[in-house]
């Protein structure tokens, strides 16, 4: 039961050709099992030619390309090249300009959730600790002062003593 | 077939040539890097620290953070 579950995912045709034919004859194959093409960088030669069915310019061009290569022209060098490749290094490796999208994809939801946090912090967080207020922070301030916290770079060292205020 | 033929390019030494260029480059800009720090964080931080002892009286010192009630084994001189 659970193998004809798993070939119900497979696909009832793909297995009537494949395994219930066999007493009929060799399974037809499908287009996506054979070799394909592909324009890759890293992999120069595809597995097929680009076109499969030449017409008969094409045909006649394929007869030409067994004798000698130096009585062809350019153009018809192209046009083989053309047969057999879809396109040229230079033109598989052009850019596109998908880049900006994506630029503009993240700032917009980096806006977005610039919107989701301002909702947060107003209807969601409750209010701030006490050490927060302004007289709590000039307490804890002049504390520090008086500590003398960092009084070599730091803190302390920006603080005038003689004349109890900030060094200009 | 064409106008002219391409020069043949470099097929050997590639990497070794990448890495002296590469090596060359690495090693001076730690140097300038190592050199930069030097004399723009740590020098100024030496005089910095320099100054600050040079004239530093730890007891006046003291007794101003006694006076402020920063210390818990000495009150101000009033208590």
């Amino acid at each position: 039961m659970i193998a004809s579950r798993a070939l119900s995912l497979v696909g009832r045709r793909a297995i009537s050709t494949s395994v219930c034919l066999r007493g009929h004859g060799v399974a037809k194959v499908e287009d996506y099992a054979l070799p394909a093409y592909f324009d890759r960088r890293e992999s120069p030669l595809p597995d097929t030619t680009f076109v499969k069915h030449l017409s008969s310019e094409q045909l006649a061009l394929k007869e030409k390309e067994k004798g000698s290569w130096a009585q062809m022209t350019d153009v018809e060098k192209l046009a083989l090249y053309r047969i057999s490749f879809n396109k040229s290094f230079a033109e598989m490796n052009t850019g596109t300009q998908e880049w900006k999208s994506v630029v503009a994809g993240v700032f917009f939801f980096i806006g977005l959730t610039g919107f989701v946090v301002m909702w947060q912090r107003k209807f969601v967080y409750g209010d701030v600790p006490p050490t927060f207020t302004e007289e709590w922070i000039a307490a804890q301030t002049q504390r520090m002062l008086d500590m003398r916290m960092n009084p070599v770079e730091g803190f302390s060292n920006k603080w005038d003593y003689e004349n109890k205020e900030w060094k200009k | 077939m064409s106008a002219g033929t391409l020069a043949k390019p470099a097929m050997r030494g590639l990497l070794g040539k990448r890495l002296r260029f590469h090596l060359a480059v690495a090693f001076t800009l730690s140097l300038a890097a190592a050199a930069g720090f030097k004399f723009s964080v740590t020098e100024p931080r030496k005089q910095a620290y320099a100054e600050f002892y040079k004239n530093y009286d730890a007891m006046k010192e003291f007794e101003a953070m006694r006076e402020a009630g920063v210390f818990q084994s000495v009150r101000p001189k009033g208590q």
